[in-house]
């Protein structure tokens, strides 16, 4: 087990992957599409509902993940589970900066108004609202934003 | 059985099997769940830049571009073959609020009247779709990652960042829908 100081996202594995064992990805990706479709986390009307304390199911969904997320994160740092290539897992460290409080209350923003965090805008455009692509194509351009002024944003 | 999945997943199920999605990409290829990051990978490899931000190997990151096709195409599927047959059911005192503010069509997962090409030409399509987009990319990577970074593989890591990230996040999300919001329907 390693701890390193990182970005959200990043690959550890230093086996180097090909197209075909990138594709499990794919399928993974899937199942989890599914399941933001069918628990309706994709829903404008369900993170309104959150957001107005109109339904527990949000604060369920995201409850649950976290708790199964941390009794399993416990289990493989305890018994030093390795990865199917036989690597040590590494879990990223995130330093405290004030981009995780700027930066969190934009996203909270663009949370509300788009009733979408990254993952569900994918799984909208699958699930047939095309007009989500502008949602994508608007995301892309802010974090394009971020990188050119990241040197002078407070951090 | 077919029958049953076509019904609306129950928030256990759900939370139960993204959480799992934590241990299932570190066992399978020590990594650690995050999709905010895609946009940062999609802006190095197709964007023209000089800023470090986006100097670095996305070719690596290529696994995180597959996963978020997957869960596009896991759209496809679940809008489709697992399609629920029924209107989405929302909670009444949530349908009342959003109907008082304007809101006119509660048929589908996302009210069509404003996300549609249509709303979007409209002022209150536009703020919700394209301001609200870019604030996601922009707000996301500001704060080192969404919900499935932060609030989901963050905090089961015990980082405390990702705690004062997914508040803020909350934080966020109340000003906008009990301040912003009535404004911007007023449009």
């Amino acid at each position: 087990m390693k701890n390193i100081i990182e970005e959200e996202g990043t690959n550890h594995q230093s086996t180097v992957e090909n197209f075909l064992s990138n594709s499990k990805y794919i399928l993974i990706g899937v199942f989890f599409g599914i399941v933001f479709v069918k628990a309706e986390i994709v829903s404008w009307f369900r993170i309104q509902e959150m957001f107005r304390f109109a339904s527990f199911h949000m604060y369920g969904v995201i409850g649950t993940a976290v708790v199964v997320a941390t009794i399993a994160t416990l289990i493989i740092k305890k018994f030093k589970i390795k990865t199917i290539t036989g690597e040590e897992v590494v879990f990223s460290e995130r330093p405290f900066n004030k981009g995780n409080i700027i930066g969190g209350l934009c996203f909270g923003f663009g949370w509300a108004l788009t009733g979408a965090c990254p993952g569900p805008m994918y799984g909208l455009i699958g699930s047939g609202f095309p007009v989500f692509v502008a949602a994508l194509l608007s995301a892309v351009a802010g974090t394009y934003f971020y990188g050119l002024l990241q040197d002078k944003l407070p951090h | 059985m077919l029958e049953l999945l076509r019904q609306p997943w129950h928030w256990s199920i759900a939370g139960i099997l993204i959480g799992l999605t934590v241990p299932l990409l570190y066992l399978i290829g020590n990594k650690p769940f995050g999709i905010s990051s895609s946009f940062r990978h999609i802006c190095a490899a197709c964007l023209p830049s000089n800023a470090s931000y986006f100097k670095y190997d996305w070719k690596k990151e290529t696994w995180n571009i597959f996963f978020v096709i997957g869960i596009l195409i896991g759209g496809i599927v679940g809008s489709t073959v697992l399609a629920n047959p029924n209107p989405i059911v929302i909670a009444t005192s949530a349908h009342e609020q959003l109907s008082q503010l304007g809101v006119k069509e509660f048929s589908q997962i996302v009210p069509t009247d404003i996300f549609s090409f249509t709303g979007l030409l409209t002022a209150k399509g536009f703020i919700l779709i394209v301001v609200g987009g870019f604030l996601v990319g922009f707000g996301t990577r500001y704060a080192g990652g969404c919900t499935s970074g932060h609030s989901i593989t963050g905090i089961s890591n015990f980082q405390l960042s990702s705690l004062i990230a997914t508040i803020c996040f909350m934080l966020g999300g109340f000003i906008t829908t009990w301040v912003f919001l009535p404004l911007i329907f007023k449009l």
